[in-house]
């Protein structure tokens, strides 16, 4: 009858874990949305030297699997002296990750919106500061919502490489029950489903807020 | 019977979609060599028929004579095979947007007929020059006026040497002044004495073409007779109305 | 410095000999997302009730579990418990496989839907079976359609691939990590992975892009959208 302290012991690991998981996705998917949203604005409207820059760092960060992204962070680093807690080395890979990620929605959203937008806004006596917060982000924020929001899912997927930089997040809780019990499939699958409910969640969330923001026979076109 | 065996029949064809019934008992007999039109109005079950014709769309029930045996539609084989001798014209062309003009007409010559590719190219090559395409063969759908992918749809209809021709509205897509091509190559095929069931509203082929024209309205056929006896001087007939409408708005003469 | 330039310069042969079994990975889980994701958005579209029930069901899966965890489930796991004493590279490749084919499925249903419904009906007319309308007539515009979300889904697949080094595979990130532990030049060999994996990403892209261009037929850019 070893199985109840089996399950015990790792639906108390799982939920430290899950807790764990949480307090890194949080911080990262609203990071990653301020780097994504300033990124993709200068991207798509800065000088050519800034846009050159914002490019190169989306390419860059797009370019590289995120585990050698946190590898240089956390193995790196020390290299030359920075040390970062598995947990900031974490977050500030998927932040940075992420941003790269989001700054590609942001931009294809703001260049998205027709010229006819703009001359419709100054037309009517607008300021520029008012065109982009009454005209440009209300339509470029519906514009972007779906992908940036399908990057945080991935975002709530990937956070579990956290556990490779020892950081002890869901996977990383259940990878030591399941070593320690040698019982791969049953805790593995249940940590499949703790992830199946997170992304499930966050689906649920975003489809609500899609739905709230829609206007009709926007964004079809 | 002093006429010939019918080619195709069918009996008590009756289709609903959900609680819509859109054909409620339709009968037809067509024999080899005749044209019959159908006409009526838009939602009066037209296209539905003719895809009922050869099962595009299952009928819900009634049976269907091919060459005087029934067609079995619940064995694939033999709807397929029964498919091969039926041709089919659609109104938005239908080509196969990833293959050349001369491609679409091969594809089913070889998948189809089991044709070898030599073998194919010919009979698509001629079935071209017949629908006065022979040059442009090369050409993508795309590349292809409205006029020419539906000459390419009829040549690729024809190459299966199809013993009824079905025609849903064959001109209603076109450009007015590409109508004119269209309706040469139909009136050619009447000429050789192809059998054809075709809905359309261009009064030219109405008139001029059918053996008879069946107005068909709310999933019934409403009237039934040879252009002279339904559209004839002074006759008070549904297609009579109907087809006076249609000259009001395209301004054809009967 | 000039020692880490020394450590990349010998490093860096033994590093790219990893590009072999990471490109052996990628080719071999796309072609199984390929296989796979055709066969299931085939089911999405045309099969009956059960299909689309079991392919959604496998789709949920996959695309909410991480590709971390799927690796952990089935190399230590189900693969174990199943019987199969698969390789690492192997698991890899099928875990991944069957990861993109649950994104692939969903990329050519959408495809399969934006074709005009009458080419089916055309096929159908001319004497096609069902089977042979979807061989000859829909995948072959499917295909061509899905190439940019194609070149995408791959893209991820590379970089999902550095994660096989969890379990061993012999492919880039395992090599880069087995010299940094012995010369302890984490940051150059590090960002020396990352750039192979960024030349590596990019020439597929622009493979793929080519590709795309080399199939392309007339009228497709305005289909396609
Ligand atoms: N697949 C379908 N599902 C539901 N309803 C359908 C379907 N196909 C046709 N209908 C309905 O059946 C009715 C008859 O359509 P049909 O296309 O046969 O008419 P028609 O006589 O050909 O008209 P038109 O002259 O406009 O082509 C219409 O009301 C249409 O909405
Ligand atoms: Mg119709």
């Amino acid at each position: 009858m070893d199985d109840l302290g089996f399950f015990r012991e790792l639906f108390t690991g799982l939920n430290r874990g899950l807790l764990m998981s949480i307090m890194l996705i949080i911080p990262s998917a609203l990071g990653g949305l301020v780097i994504g949203i300033t990124a993709g604005a200068l991207r798509a409207f800065g000088n050519a030297a800034v846009v050159r820059i914002g490019d190169g760092y989306a390419a860059l960060f797009r370019g590289t699997p995120l585990v050698v992204q946190l590898f240089v962070l956390y193995f790196g680093l020390p290299n030359v002296g920075i040390y970062l807690s598995p947990y900031w080395a974490a977050v500030t890979a998927f932040v940075l990750c992420s941003g790269a990620y989001q700054s590609e929605y942001v931009r294809g959203a703001l260049l998205s919106i027709k010229r006819n937008q703009y001359l419709g806004a100054q037309a009517l006596g607008f300021t520029r500061l008012q065109t982009i917060f009454w005209v440009i982000i209300p339509q470029a924020m519906r514009r972007a919502l779906p992908g940036c929001g399908n990057e945080i899912i991935y975002l709530i997927k990937y956070s579990s490489l956290a556990y490779i930089v020892t950081f002890m997040e869901l996977t990383g809780e259940g990878k030591t029950i399941a070593t320690e019990y040698f019982r791969f499939t049953e805790v593995f699958l249940v940590i499949g489903f703790y992830y199946l409910i997170l992304v499930s969640v966050a689906k649920i969330i975003l489809r609500k807020t899609e739905k709230a923001l829609e206007v009709p026979g926007f964004g079809s076109a | 019977m002093s006429r010939s065996e019918p080619i195709l029949k069918v009996e008590n064809i009756t289709k609903s979609f959900g609680t819509a019934h859109i054909l409620k008992g339709v009968d037809l007999e067509l024999p080899k060599g005749g044209i019959k039109i159908l006409i009526g109005p838009s939602g009066g079950g037209k296209s539905t028929l003719l895809q009922c014709l050869n099962c595009l769309v299952t009928p819900d029930s009634g049976t269907i004579w091919f060459n005087g045996s029934v067609v079995d539609i619940q064995k694939s084989k033999e709807l397929y095979a029964f498919r091969q001798q039926v041709g089919m014209i659609f109104q938005d062309f239908n080509l196969f947007d990833h293959l050349t003009a001369l491609d679409n007409i091969i594809i089913a010559l070889c998948k189809v007929k089991k044709k070898n590719k030599q073998q194919a190219k010919e009979r698509a090559m001629v079935e071209l020059e017949q629908v006065g395409l022979s040059d442009k063969g090369h050409l993508y759908p795309a590349e292809l006026s409205g006029g020419q992918k539906q000459r390419v749809a009829i040549a690729r209809a024809l190459a299966m040497d199809p013993k009824v021709l079905l025609l849903d509205e064959p001109t209603s897509a076109l450009d007015p002044e590409l109508v004119g091509e269209v309706v040469a190559v139909i009136r050619s095929l009447a000429q050789k004495g192809m059998t054809m069931i075709m809905a359309t509203h261009q009064i030219s082929l109405i008139r001029n073409l059918a053996d008879e024209i069946l107005f068909m309205k709310d999933g019934l056929i409403a009237e039934q007779g040879t252009p002279r006896e339904l559209l004839g001087a002074g006759v008070c007939t549904l297609s009579q109305g109907f087809c006076d409408k249609l000259n009001e708005i395209t301004g054809e003469e009967i | 410095m000039f020692e880490s330039l020394t450590v990349i310069k010998d490093a860096l042969p033994y590093l790219l000999k990893g590009s072999f079994a990471t490109g052996g990975i990628v080719l071999g889980a796309m072609l199984i997302g390929l296989t796979l994701g055709v066969l299931m958005a085939c089911g999405m579209v045309y099969g009956r009730r059960w299909v689309r029930w079991v392919v959604g069901f496998y789709i949920w899966f996959f695309q909410g579990v991480p590709v971390l965890v799927l690796l952990f489930l089935f190399y230590f796991g189900l693969f174990n418990y199943l019987g199969f004493n698969f390789t690492a590279f192997t698991s890899v490749t099928i875990v991944l496989g069957m990861t993109t084919a649950a994104y692939q499925a969903n990329i050519f249903r959408g495809a399969i839907l934006s074709l005009p419904i009458g080419q089916f009906k055309a096929a159908n007319a001319l004497g096609m079976s069902n089977v042979q309308a979807i061989i000859h007539i829909v995948l072959p515009q499917v295909l061509r359609i899905s190439i940019p979300a194609w070149s995408n889904e791959f893209s991820i697949i590379l970089k999902d691939s550095a994660l096989a080094f969890v379990i061993g595979a012999p492919e880039i990130m395992a090599r880069t990590q087995f010299v940094a532990s012995r010369t302890y030049q984490h940051l150059p060999l590090y960002i020396t992975a990352g750039l192979i994996y960024f030349v590596l990403t990019w020439s597929g892209v622009k493979g793929l892009r080519a590709l795309e261009n080399k199939v392309r037929i007339p009228g497709y850019s305005h289909q396609g959208k």
